[in-house]
């Protein structure tokens, strides 16, 4: 059984659907006893940094969800709940606290007039990291889908597994162990979306 | 490189995909029947269209419960962008869309009513759900008046103002449609597009006209336009996505083609 966090996130839908989908049993997590028995856990997201951390402080998932990543079991972040794994973000600049698994700000594009923010479109992937199982069978060059102002810049640059460019070479995707974690949607990349969902469901052994 | 977007747009009428020559034509019962929304949807998912866009062009209750049902049975099974208009007049309405399975909601005529919509919506969903659809005409050489009620009603709206505000409120896209150009197939207004496009900060749809591949080409490049919409060239079957994209990418325009396309 997969764990889906649901605070309220508006792609938790899409989500669930793709997930199910590609074959894996899917339970909605909304609170900590939820996290039981999982085998692997997806942070969604779309929106705010501050609401998707402030939702989890309230629903008492944020401790809960450090420790499930503690365990070893995979984890997938997407969008805001890729974001949610650093320490802090610019949006709102109120130093809301994120989870705090690896160091690092999350930032926004910079101000230029040839640069349209927020990203919305399909861009492509850089493999830096082709050994990571995530990427099992997505070609170098990719397209996936972002919708995005903001975006993490991970201090250890080993964490990186992909780089996309717009106006500069972010951290489009990293891996660590067993933390997974995609700026772009997965659930709404079409086919490429879709083999990176199953990968995540077969390493979690729950297909 | 963040490839330009290439999205069919299909307008349903009482769940079926329509489509009026110009502005009014539903409304005088000129439709013509274009087939099942889901299946066209389908098709265009298998093309490699990168977002989808459904408009409710009846928008009335009866309407809105179909379109609902047709965005829930895409969502299922396209695992793509897909956008839903046509009278949205409350968060509510948008929270019934985006919950149906649509990413984002587009506003038009309750946003010219009431442009704090744009930014309860923004505020509730985040700036990336809310588009804002322009409809507008020339009126004279240097100005472009916004209509709403598709395009039967003229406001006090310029169309680059009217851009600018929207965006100011919490707009994350625009669709800028030409009601001069829309169902003549004789090319984008390329003029407008521009001007609006290079007056905010977030993506612009160009919408409106379109009849050869090459006007695709031309309202992204000397438009600037982000990304192109169109509807006849697709459901007529004059062109596949795919096709279109590949004559993007011979014109030296980023596009996503996929291995086979």
């Amino acid at each position: 059984m997969i764990g889906l966090i649901d605070y309220g996130a508006g792609n938790l839908r899409s989500v669930h659907k793709a997930l199910v989908h590609v074959g894996a049993p899917v339970r909605l997590v909304d609170r900590p006893e939820g996290l039981a028995g999982l085998r692997a856990l997806v942070l969604p997201g779309v929106g705010a940094f501050d609401d998707c951390l402030n939702a989890l402080r309230r629903q008492d998932l944020f401790e809960a969800c450090r420790a499930f990543i503690r365990s070893g079991r995979p984890f997938l972040g997407i969008c805001v709940g890729y974001q949610a794994l650093f320490e802090r973000s610019e949006e709102f600049n109120r130093g809301t606290a994120g989870l705090g698994i690896f160091a690092g700000p999350v930032v926004r594009f910079p101000e230029r007039p040839d640069l349209k923010v927020p990203q919305i479109g399909w861009n492509q992937l850089e493999i830096v990291r082709p050994d990571c199982p995530l990427l099992r069978g997505v070609p170098d060059g990719s397209h996936v889908y972002f919708v995005h102002s903001y975006y993490p810049q991970p201090a250890d640059e080993g964490l990186v597994a992909t780089r996309t460019e717009y106006g500069v070479r972010f951290a489009s995707a990293i891996w660590r162990d067993n933390v997974f974690a995609t700026q772009f949607h997965p659930e709404k990349s079409q086919d490429v979306g879709l083999q990176m969902l199953r990968n995540f469901v077969a390493l979690a052994g729950a297909a | 490189m963040l490839a330009k977007r290439v999205i069919p747009c299909l307008d349903v009428h009482a769940g079926q995909v329509t489509r009026g020559v110009q502005f009014g034509r539903a409304e005088r019962g000129e439709l013509r029947n274009l087939g099942d929304p889901v299946q066209l949807a389908l098709a265009y998912n298998t093309q490699g269209a990168d977002e989808l866009v459904f408009f409710d062009i009846t928008a009335s209750a009866h309407g809105r419960a179909t379109m609902v049902h047709v965005i829930e049975q895409v969502a299922a099974q396209c695992f793509m962008p897909l956008t839903v208009g046509g009278g949205i007049r409350s968060v509510e309405d948008m929270g019934v869309l985006l919950h149906a399975g649509a990413d984002k909601v587009s506003l038009n005529t309750a946003a010219l009513a009431n442009p704090e919509l744009i930014r309860a919506g923004a505020e509730k969903f985040g700036s990336q759900c809310i588009v804002v659809s322009i409809d507008t005409r020339r009126t004279g050489p240097d100005t472009w008046r916004v209509y709403s009620h598709g395009g039967r009603r003229e406001t006090e709206w310029e169309a680059v103002a009217w851009a600018r505000r929207a965006v100011e409120l919490g707009a994350g896209e625009i669709v800028l449609n030409s009601i001069d150009a829309d169902g003549t197939k004789a090319g984008y207004d390329l003029e407008i597009t521009r001007r609006v496009s290079e007056a905010v900060g977030v993506p612009v749809v160009a919408s409106g006209g379109a009849g050869t591949l090459d006007h695709l080409v031309e309202v992204l490049k000397v438009g600037r336009a982000d990304a192109v919409l169109a509807a006849s060239i697709f459901h007529e079957g004059t062109y596949t996505v795919a096709a279109v994209k590949r004559h993007l990418q011979a014109a030296g325009i980023p596009v996503r083609l996929r291995p086979g396309d």
